[in-house]
């Protein structure tokens, strides 16, 4: 598993090539970028910010989680902070297994379970002002315990 | 008691600091640290946010200890820009006949 918080450009192809292996016949992946606009408002960047412990031990159970629940082979998980700018990886998720449907199961699961759980934030500067993104709400099991 | 709380996201704007050390009773639990701070943010910003004790989610029932490492997170948001509404949960798949 490569699990990883970063400041810098994720390469994308690197990631991807170091996840394969002869036992695989798919590996998906999943690369979140900074779009242009939020519900039509121009957006000029996005600065990325994380309780940075916590995210990445959620990231690692996450990923532990998609193995076992998806019977896929290996999973790489990187997330980028900082400012980003349209057009540019926040995510990649990259999922390898020997078919692709759990592959495909698996990374889509992954990137809808870290909206929800993983303790990261995003402020987004529009050209006329500044907000922070509403997140998804919590899962109950989580808000309440 | 002390713990320290940490703020995150737009908490962490509104209370112009990345922490604050606050004293609690011995015995304190999330829930009632929780209403600690019920009026000092939006009500709908209190009403969405997790809190996790040293870096695991916790439930409002958990109990606090001096020293602890509590963190008030607002609803995340990352992993890339907001999503329209997934228009998945939109599709009804009619059976194989129906008009």
């Amino acid at each position: 598993m490569q699990i990883a918080i970063v400041r810098e450009v994720i390469d994308a192809g690197s990631i991807t090539a170091a996840l394969k292996a002869g036992a695989d016949g798919a590996v998906c992946v999943f690369d979140g970028i900074v779009r242009d606009n939020t519900r039509g408002r121009r957006t000029l960047y996005l600065d990325y910010e994380a309780y940075e412990e916590m995210a990445l031990n959620q990231m690692r159970n996450l990923a532990e989680e998609a193995l076992a629940k998806f019977g896929v082979r290996d999973i790489a998980v990187v997330h980028r902070l900082g400012r980003l700018y349209v057009g540019e990886s926040s995510v990649l998720i990259a999922v390898a297994s020997a078919h692709r449907g759990a592959a495909f199961d698996a990374c889509r699961w992954l990137i809808d379970t870290l909206k929800k759980t993983v303790p990261i934030w995003k402020k987004e500067q529009f050209e006329d002002g500044a907000v922070w993104a509403d997140g998804e709400p919590f899962p109950e099991e989580i808000v309440r315990g | 008691m002390q713990v320290r709380v940490l703020y995150f996201g737009v908490l962490k704007e509104l209370f112009a600091c990345p922490s604050e050390d606050i004293e609690v009773e011995t015995g304190c639990s999330v829930g009632e640290l929780r209403k600690v701070f019920h009026g000092r943010m939006p009500e709908r910003a209190w009403k969405s946010m997790a809190i996790a004790v040293n870096q695991e989610y916790a439930g409002d029932e958990v109990l606090l200890h001096d020293g602890d490492e509590v963190a008030l997170l607002p609803p995340v948001s990352g992993g890339g820009p907001g999503d329209a509404p997934n228009p998945r949960e939109k599709i009804s798949l009619l059976p194989p006949g129906t008009v």
